[in-house]
């Protein structure tokens, strides 16, 4: 019914050839604006995973398709550009760039992606318009658009960070332990803002973390050591 | 693109403080490089300018560089003179059209006196075949008439008509003064931009009477010959320090060179003014390529410091990195981003060393007038300085491309993920 955004099949990867493999996945698949959870604790080849997806590693053999596209097949600068196209990545902690400013570090993702600089604008607001409407969106208020991103809160600067992942709606939203930092109440609050703002842009959202118990409002939960054949215990981070 | 350079300079200004420094050490680098070139080039001028139209220069045999340092330059001093007879020898010579007897080794408060006649200022030639002309007043006339230079006049404040007294010897501060015999300033010569500036000139006679009552450079103990007795005695120089020849026809001067430098009453050397000036920045070239070396290598010091702080930053900024590359940015644009940065600092780096080196030479101009003779002018950048700008700038880019080359490594290598 819905098609598949992000199709995984009998991927494999090592980072040499000597090496044992740190992923097989004999399948995975995501559809067009559905929340996955996919828990990982840390050495389970979760950023291993997440630069596969974004196109910065290579897998050895298998099928990896982020909406159609054979990424591995691409040239690796066509694949950064289908990276900034088409996904938003969201990262645990340090997000911003210190020396922007916050509509700067929100506008980031337009300045190396036409397509989504086009898809920010198509409501006909201005690029400025449009970051501030998603700043609202998550909460931060006119005030703090102006400050200083590095006296911003944690918990504000992984909300800007946010805005700067959806911003011309990518298809993909990538969240990487986005709320580690977070103490438990505002986790919450967090993440029902991030799942309300991808549902709205119509991404989907693959959301990796160690930590389980925020499983609860996404689609499906899955976990990384399901998925992958390879044993845990063996990798290193 | 622009974005990135943007991104780069936004980036830098974050870290202007170390950045700074870089900058400054760069920029003083690059000051001092074009310095020594201007100083260089200066001298060079301030030397070819310093006489013209003269077809030989005649001293008591010696190097010929050591010649033109004492006769024109009035640096150092004569180690010998050349008897009067000699000099009526050259000056009767049928090829001379005319000659200017140089007489020298008294000073006046540090600035060199010169023994000369009415000659002087009528043949003696500077820069572009340039005559010399009085500011105010008029050559001297009478025995006890003085004429200045320019630079005489105006650092020791003299006017038409003050009394100034001569030193026996060279240097500032001398034993013996010639007080009985005071001068008057009858006039004060334009200035030349050349030593001429620095000369206290008066005539042969003048030299010889203030000498009258002196033996071995001090005043002969129970004689003294008053100013008004002088003129009884004849005051015919003995001696002279050199001779400023012009010829005729310029065809004959290896001749005129031969028959002096041949003559057997008295060993005398005849130089040709440019063939010496070669031999003289042969001598100094190699003091000069050496400075021009130690110079170069302050600004790969400026450089390489440059290269240390862009390196070092990357550590921290490894996470920044890794967002760029996340929203999209290519290797080869976090390459870019961070060669940008070094190169950014070159180029400001640059620039501002030329506008220290217009600040320091339009602060300093007055002070190497005053004891060098070295006359500065406020000029836009040669063609040559833009070449060294150029090399500076080039060997920039090429340092900074180290960063830039790390940086695409380490970002191809952390991926989205830095590893911290």
């Amino acid at each position: 019914m819905t098609e598949a955004v992000i199709e995984i099949e009998k991927l494999r990867f090592r980072w040499s050839a000597g090496d044992d493999f740190c992923l097989d996945i004999p399948s995975f698949a995501a559809r067009a604006g559905e929340r996955v959870f996919l828990y990982g604790p840390s050495g389970s080849g979760k950023s291993t995973l997440l630069g596969l997806l974004g196109g910065v590693l290579v897998p050895e053999c298998g099928r990896l398709r982020l909406l159609g596209t054979e990424l591995p097949r691409l040239q690796p600068s066509v694949r950064d550009r289908f990276r900034a196209d088409h996904v938003g990545f969201l990262f645990q902690q340090f997000n911003l760039i210190p020396y922007l400013s916050v509509i700067d570090n929100v506008l980031l993702s337009c300045r190396f992606s036409g397509r989504r600089r086009a898809r920010a604008t198509a409501a006909g607001a201005s690029l400025h318009a449009e970051a501030r409407r998603l700043l609202k969106h998550l909460d931060l208020e006119e005030s703090l658009h102006r400050r200083e991103v590095t006296r911003l809160s944690v918990g504000q600067q992984q909300r800007v960070a946010a805005a700067r992942a959806l911003i011309g709606r990518p298809e993909i939203v990538i969240a990487d332990e986005p709320t580690s930092a977070l103490d438990a109440e505002r986790q919450g609050a967090f993440l029902d803002l991030l799942a309300r703002e991808c549902a709205a842009a119509g991404s989907t959202l693959l959301f990796v973390s160690h930590d389980r118990r925020l499983a609860a409002g996404f689609d499906r939960e899955l976990s990384l050591a399901s998925i992958s054949r390879t044993d845990v215990g063996q990798q290193a981070a | 693109m622009r974005f990135l350079l943007l991104l780069a300079a936004r980036s830098a200004w974050n870290r202007r403080l170390t950045l700074g420094m870089t900058l400054i050490a760069v920029a003083l680098s690059v000051t001092l490089l074009l310095a020594v070139e201007r100083v260089r080039l200066e001298a060079r001028n301030s030397f070819a300018q310093s006489v013209s139209g003269t077809d030989l220069v005649v001293g008591a045999r010696s190097s010929p560089v050591q010649l033109m340092l004492y006769a024109v330059f009035r640096i150092g001093e004569a180690t010998n003179n050349i008897g009067w007879q000699s000099y009526r020898a050259i000056a009767g010579n049928p090829a001379v059209a005319w000659s200017i007897p140089l007489s020298l080794g008294d000073s006046h408060h540090g600035f060199p006196v010169l023994g000369t006649t009415a000659a002087y200022f009528e043949h003696f030639r500077y820069a572009d075949s340039q005559a010399l002309t009085l500011a105010a007043g008029k050559p001297f006339a009478e025995l006890f008439d003085a004429v200045l230079g320019a630079e005489v006049a105006q650092r020791l404040g003299y006017r038409l008509g003050d009394s100034i007294v001569l030193n026996h010897g060279m240097g500032d501060v001398s034993l013996a003064e010639h007080a009985d015999k005071p001068f008057k300033v009858v006039g004060i010569l334009a200035r030349t931009g050349t030593p001429v500036d620095r000369t206290v000139h008066v005539s042969l006679e003048a030299m010889e009477a203030i000498h009258l009552d002196w033996a071995g450079g001090a005043p002969l103990p129970g004689l003294s010959i008053p100013a008004e007795y002088v003129r009884k005695f004849d005051l015919t120089p003995k001696e002279i320090t050199a001779v400023l020849v012009g010829l005729k026809s310029r065809a004959a001067v290896f001749k005129v060179q031969r028959q002096i430098n041949n003559d057997t009453t008295e060993p005398l050397l005849a130089v040709l003014p440019g063939v010496a000036l070669d031999q003289l920045w042969q001598v100094v070239g190699f003091a000069e390529r050496t400075l021009l070396a130690v110079s170069a290598m302050v600004v790969a010091v400026g450089l390489a410091g440059l290269v240390a702080v862009v390196l070092a930053s990357l550590g921290e900024r490894r996470r920044e990195l890794a967002i760029l590359r996340s929203v999209g940015a290519r290797p080869g644009e976090v390459f870019l981003l961070l060669s940008a940065e070094g190169l950014f600092i070159t180029v400001l780096g640059a620039l501002l060393g030329v506008a220290l080196l217009a600040l320091l030479t339009a602060l300093l101009a007055p002070l190497a007038q005053a004891h060098f003779g070295l006359a500065f002018r406020a000029r836009w950048v040669s063609a040559d300085e833009l070449r060294l700008l150029g090399a500076v700038v080039a060997v920039g880019l090429i340092a900074s491309l180290a960063p830039g080359y790390r940086a695409y490594r380490l970002s191809l290598a952390d991926g989205l993920t830095p590893r911290l």
